[in-house]
């Protein structure tokens, strides 16, 4: 075996098991970006929020970090419906600076209060033993929670992508998305449809956030460190669709993880370049509809 | 979608009102620019700052020249329109121009603030040359990308910037050759408020100009602009170049009175924060960036100096109640209670 081949799986796996996380964060913003045409900053808070109550959950009681992950997802979708209720949605359709004012403010509250609770320090995530080494593969060694973080994400973007296309709720949404107005003539409560898309989006990003705990440092300053590679998978896939946001983590995720290995001392330069590259070659994004 | 709430209201307005025609309204857009005396407070209340607080002084130099940052976010934002996450680019560059040439054996203030308008001004015309096309998240994204790029450069250029540790060693002479930049910040107080009133009488006249008029014609209805026949994108790109110099004298300034850059002036927190600023003030008005700039930075010393350590939980409660019970920012706020107030 060659040790470019292997560095280079390596770099692959990485790359794919950070594109994930990073997909299953930015989903969310994307069709709340898209569908309610909220500019929402705050997003990443929910990954972050989703990070601490698993890590949380797992160093201070023990849990196991299926369950964790289970509890920080639905604790987190539950917690975002009161204040999509009371905050957010008093914006919607209103003015974009207001929207990024109450979603700079969330951040910092946010970062405060994950300093209060749990302290400055990045929180570590302590993999059972059975989670932490390598496996065989035919062709190299590969790191289980690498691989366990592709299979999930890939298990759930199927998932996600068969529910919006098949089921009714999904329907619902293709709907708002693609025109609010008409599908509030048909009677679509959109109102509850936004609650519940809001839910979903964020309960995502804290399963991301938790389940990427490793490749994304959960720590108080998360939701603006993060924000920009957040926002960039957004914009390069496109406003308001669930499949643009995928391929957009794939080439970030991948290119981000290629360029640290390959090119270390250009750092995230490549990606803000390839980013204002697509931006002009597409302004829409990839996958955006004009 | 608030454009056209904009208009809604200007137009609901305008049917309630009697139509003002021929000499009357030569009269009322003659009237316009001229000086009011309200107009003089915000200078009053610096040199009053300055008799009353003698210890804040360069707390009130850094407030001054953050104004500034405000003002020139302020010229893109709320007059023409364009929603800008990347402010700090221009902030940045004209930080590091002074801070290396200061570094550099040249350490002359004035010149030093031109050499940082021209270069910021550049990179503005340079990059707007290539973004302003674009709108909405893409713009946003692209301003955004811009400033990174910027900060990526720096830090790596560390021979040149001293990267992650910040530019040391920067010697500033005396202004003129006379008034030093003391450990009490007099020099530094005065410098900034002499710098800030020129620009402010700059950005005052170009936003009554027929320049600033359809800049706000751009910022209302961009269809309607392009069919009576205006140049759009290069006056965008010119108010963009012009208010990236403005961001650049104002990081100068910092630079030159506190004798330091970082790498955080062209950091994204820098850009959000002169937003948050501005928005809290009142956008698109001109004296918005003189509201919101010292009440978050007054906010911000008192908050951290009760609480040092989460302070900033504090401003972001400030922010959401703020935009939760008085969108518009403070000026929005006076607006309901002072109808006539409309033009400040």
């Amino acid at each position: 075996m060659s040790i470019a081949f292997s560095a280079g799986l390596s770099v692959a796996f990485h790359g794919i098991a950070f594109a994930m996380v990073l997909y299953l964060i930015s989903v969310g913003l994307s069709v709340t970006m898209g569908m309610m045409g909220f500019v929402n900053l705050a997003h990443g808070v929910f990954a972050m929020a989703g990070g601490y109550v698993m890590t949380g959950l797992m160093n201070r009681w023990g849990v196991p970090l299926p369950l964790s992950l289970a509890a920080a997802t639905v604790a987190v979708a539950l917690a975002s419906l009161p204040i999509e209720r009371l905050l957010y949605r008093r914006l919607y359709g209103g003015d974009e600076l207001d929207q990024v004012l109450l979603t700079m403010g969330l951040i910092f509250m946010s970062g405060a209060a994950a300093q209060y609770l749990f302290g400055a320090l990045q929180q570590p995530l302590r993999l059972p033993p059975s989670l932490n080494g390598g496996v065989r593969l035919g062709f190299g060694e590969v790191p289980v929670y690498d691989m366990l973080l592709i299979g999930c994400g890939a298990g759930l973007v199927t998932a996600l992508w068969l529910g919006i296309e098949r089921s009714r709720f999904g329907a619902k949404i293709r709907a708002a998305v693609d025109n609010l107005r008409m599908a509030q003539s048909i009677g679509i409560d959109t109102s509850r449809l936004f609650a519940l898309t809001f839910a979903l989006g964020s309960g995502l990003a804290a399963f991301g956030g938790g389940l990427g705990a490793s490749l994304i440092t959960i720590a108080p300053g998360y939701a603006l460190d993060n924000l920009v590679y957040f926002l960039i998978v957004v914009a390069i896939g496109g406003l308001g669709n669930i499949r643009g946001p995928f391929f957009a983590a794939l080439l970030v995720g991948v290119a981000d993880s290629a360029c640290k290995y390959l090119i270390p001392q250009f750092g995230a330069f490549f990606i803000y370049a390839m980013t204002m590259a697509i931006l002009l070659w597409r302004p829409h994004g990839l996958f955006g509809r004009a | 979608m608030a454009a056209a709430r904009f208009i809604r209201a200007r137009l609901i307005r305008a049917a309630e009102a009697p139509p003002i025609v021929g000499p009357a309204a030569i009269e009322v857009f003659a009237r316009r620019h001229r000086l009011r005396p309200y107009e003089a407070l915000p200078w009053l209340t610096a040199l009053g700052a300055y008799v009353l607080f003698p210890g804040y002084l360069p707390l009130a130099a850094q407030t001054l020249a953050t104004i500034l940052f405000a003002l020139s976010a302020d010229l893109v934002l709320g007059y023409a329109g364009i929603v800008t996450l990347g402010q700090a680019a221009f902030f940045g560059t004209g930080a590091y121009t002074a801070g290396i040439l200061a570094a550099n054996d040249w350490g002359e203030p004035i010149t030093g603030l031109f050499a940082a308008a021209v270069t910021a001004a550049v990179i503005g015309f340079l990059s707007g040359l290539l973004i302003l096309r674009s709108s909405g998240l893409t713009l946003l994204m692209q301003t955004l990308v811009v400033a990174a790029l910027l900060r990526e450069a720096a830090n790596k250029a560390s021979a040149i910037t001293g990267g992650d540790d910040g530019l040391q060693g920067m010697q500033v002479w005396p202004i003129f050759g006379h008034f030093e930049f003391g450990l009490f910040g007099r020099t530094g107080f005065f410098y900034c408020l002499a710098v800030l009133f020129l620009c402010w009488l700059i950005v005052r006249r170009l936003v009554h100009s027929p320049f600033g008029r359809s800049l706000t014609g751009i910022r209302e209805n961009v269809a309607r602009m392009h069919a009576i026949g205006a140049p759009v994108f290069w006056r965008r790109l010119t108010v963009y170049t012009i208010s990236a110099g403005l961001a650049g004298i104002s990081g100068a300034l910092i630079a030159q009175t506190t004798s330091f850059v970082g790498l955080d002036s062209l950091g994204l927190e820098r850009s959000g924060t002169v937003l948050i600023m501005l928005i809290i003030g009142g956008v698109g008005r001109l004296y918005g960036a003189f509201i919101g700039v010292p009440l978050y930075m007054i906010a911000q010393d008192r908050f951290s100096s009760i609480d040092p350590v989460y302070w900033y939980f504090w401003i972001g409660l400030l922010m959401v109640l703020l935009v939760t019970f008085a969108r518009g920012g403070v000026l929005g706020l006076v607006d309901r209670f002072w109808p006539a107030g409309r033009r400040l």
